[in-house]
């Protein structure tokens, strides 16, 4: 891939860590039950990628940037999420 | 002579252990990549109990270098680690130490200077401190690493000598890398390096003195001289130790050693863990029947002129190959080499590469491509350009 | 790479595919130390550059009869052990495999179920004789002294008691359990 380096090293494209994707870090995969979920958005302010998306009645996952750390069902105080093992 | 002990074992881990079986009382240091394992190892080897020493933690580089300070000029022996920016933070302090004539050892895991952020290999990080004082050590190999450990204390607590010195092992390709080491018997270390008693006076409050004075300018110019002649002097230190090592723990060391250079056209010159590849490259090339040598440096501070010299003596070109480049001038080795050879009539065309920045590989092929570009300024007379950057990346444009 | 007394290439690269957590490194390391046992000449490294759990990790391991000089990375392996067969998914495992190179994976299917180019490929359930050794569990197993019982079955420039005594010494808990993972996967490894 040829690369056009630039004066100072800057990057001018913020945001580029978009494109490194990081899903297939992942081993264990997060499932939320949306019955349980109460939408308090703790996995949300928790999660260290930014993997999860608030919508009307609960979170919905983006798979292409969580790496499976688990961190959203150990706070979940409603255990809505689980993490499973996940089949490929 | 106890029985020394092989396994296998990290660079970092390898200068840890030869700093260890040098018995130091203190070992104030700051953790940085690739450098790391160097204070945790310092730490497990102290809560263990099998080192008696005090492990000081610091804020910064410069606190851990201010705190070797202290610690030494108590009359204690002292050691630490660090790397890159580590060490470009205590650059201030670095020539305190050596100014005030205070041995210690430090093992610094080479590593290139930001920017931008790199943590893998070159030599910029202690070529940049090459002025402040310090002898310099390079480490081909891990042995190398716990080797130059010790006979480094044995040398900067030489009476003619009383200097820090630093102990290179290239970042990654050293300090992670796991290698088979031999470990010399705790006895036979302790006979090879008696306790340090400073000549100089120490940091007592039973015989106040004071330290760091003032140096005036009727006066500071023969402090500095008088430094530099401890560091002319040793350069015979460092034979005898080296000498007196090899006797005891049958390694050789050398200042510079030679690599089928006897009846060489071609030499180069390497410093660090590129100097395996490069041998590897050299027997390659004498198979072929190419008429090339090798020396490796392995004290850069003092230069060897001297001993590079001897060697050098009927080569007819010279590959001097530096891992670290001073903007606007050359890499650090050519340039004292060069300087070196300014008033001898009789001297070999001397080429300055730089490769190997940032954690670049250098391949057998590209040690191939110097030699012929050596060879064939020799054989042309057309030099090519001063400095030659290789194994550059066909694919970045600038 | 080296030469041998005829000029023959004679160093075995070996390249360990795992995430970052699997101990991928700690098996190259294990690797190196059980051959330098037997009087030959290691190294054992990381990918250099940062860790991190979970992500894919590479860590090699190179052997010789003579002293190895070479200083560079490993590009060229002549065996790929896979510890993690979800990385199939993301990464190419064969990348820079030599013509005749081997690949060993963790896997309970037969070999024939895969196809990397013909390269030969040997499979041992290490997964299900970790956790039968009581080395971590079905979702987070410790494999990676099991499969260093069937790299010395599949390559067999390292033997088994080597291998044992290196565990001894790198491994750091249940060192009688991880040795009999690496004789169970020694005995069980497929296709050989």
């Amino acid at each position: 891939m040829t690369v056009k380096i630039t004066i100072g090293a800057i990057n001018k494209k913020a945001g580029s860590s978009k494109e490194y994707k990081t899903g297939g870090w992942r081993t264990m995969c997060p499932k939320v039950d949306l019955e349980k979920c109460i939408s308090c958005y703790k996995c949300y302010d928790y999660c260290p990628d930014g993997a999860i998306k608030k919508i009307e009645e609960g979170i919905e996952y983006d798979l292409d940037y969580c790496k499976g750390c688990g961190i959203c069902a150990n706070e979940c105080p409603v255990k809505a999420i689980v993490m499973v093992k996940e089949e490929k | 002579m106890g029985e020394q002990k092989s396994m296998t074992i990290k660079g970092n881990m390898a200068t840890a252990m030869g700093a260890k079986l040098c018995r130091p009382n203190v070992i104030p240091a700051y953790p940085i990549t690739p450098s790391t394992l160097f204070p945790e190892k310092m730490s497990e080897f102290v809560a263990d109990g099998e080192l008696d020493a005090s492990m000081i933690n610091v804020e910064s580089e410069h606190s851990a270098m201010s705190a070797c300070i202290g610690a030494a000029a108590t009359g204690a022996r002292v050691c630490t680690a660090s790397a890159s920016q580590g060490v470009a933070l205590m650059h201030e302090m670095l020539f305190i130490a050596s100014g005030m004539r205070l041995p210690m050892v430090m093992a610094v895991g080479n590593r290139a200077l930001s920017a931008p952020i790199n943590i893998w290999c070159d030599h910029q990080d202690t070529v940049a401190s090459k002025d402040s004082g310090w002898l310099q050590f390079y480490a081909e190999n891990n042995q190398e690493g716990l080797d130059l450990m010790i006979n480094a204390f044995r040398i900067g607590e030489d009476k003619r000598v009383l200097l820090p010195v630093m102990v290179g092992i290239d970042a990654f390709v050293l300090t992670h890398t796991i290698e088979g080491v031999d470990v010399p018997a705790q006895e036979d270390v302790d006979d090879f390096l008696p306790p340090y008693e400073p000549p100089h006076g120490k940091l007592d409050p039973k015989e106040p003195a004071t330290f760091g004075s003032f140096g005036t300018p009727e006066y500071y110019q023969e402090f500095k001289q008088a430094q530099v002649e401890a560091i002319e002097g040793s350069r015979d230190v460092i034979d005898e130790v080296f000498e007196e090592y090899e006797e005891m723990f049958g390694r050789e060391y050398n200042k510079a050693t030679p690599y089928y250079c006897d009846d060489a056209e071609i030499v180069l010159i390497t410093m660090g863990s590129m100097t395996g590849t490069a041998r590897e490259a050299v027997k390659k090339l004498r198979k072929e029947g190419k008429k090339v040598g090798l020396i490796k440096l392995t004290v850069f501070r003092p230069f060897p002129s001297p001993e590079l010299k001897e060697i050098l003596s009927g080569v007819k070109g010279v590959a001097v190959i530096d891992r670290n480049i001073s903007p606007g001038a050359y890499g650090a080795m050519y340039s004292d080499l060069a300087a070196a050879y300014t008033n001898e009539k009789e001297k070999p065309i001397l080429k300055n590469f730089i490769t190997g920045l940032g954690g670049r590989e250098i391949f057998v092929k590209n040690f191939e491509e110097m030699y012929e570009m050596t060879k064939k300024a020799v054989d042309t007379g057309n030099l090519g350009k001063p400095v030659e950057w290789i194994n550059v990346n066909e694919d970045v444009l600038r | 790479m080296s030469f041998g007394v005829n000029g023959e290439e004679i160093m075995y690269e070996v390249r360990f595919h795992g995430r970052g957590g699997q101990g991928a490194v700690t098996a190259a390391n294990t690797l190196a130390d059980a051959a330098f046992r037997e009087g030959k000449d290691v190294q054992a490294f990381p990918m250099f550059g940062v860790e991190r759990r979970g992500a894919p990790v590479a860590a090699f391991t190179r052997i010789d009869e003579q002293p190895i000089d070479i200083k560079t990375q490993i590009y060229e392996p002549d065996v790929v052990v896979v510890l993690d067969i979800s990385l199939l998914d993301v990464i190419d495992v064969t990348k820079g495999l030599k013509d005749d190179g081997k690949i060993i994976l963790n896997s309970a299917k037969d070999p024939s179920e895969f196809d990397f180019d013909g390269a030969e490929v040997y499979t041992v359930d290490a997964t299900t004789i970790a956790v039968d050794n009581g080395l971590g569990t079905e979702t987070n197993p410790i494999v990676n002294t099991s499969i260093l019982g069937a790299y010395s079955r599949v390559v067999g420039n390292v033997e088994l008691e080597s291998i044992f005594e290196a565990i001894t010494d790198n491994v750091p808990v249940k060192i009688e359990n991880n040795q009999q993972a690496a004789k169970d996967a020694y005995d069980n490894v497929k296709g050989v």
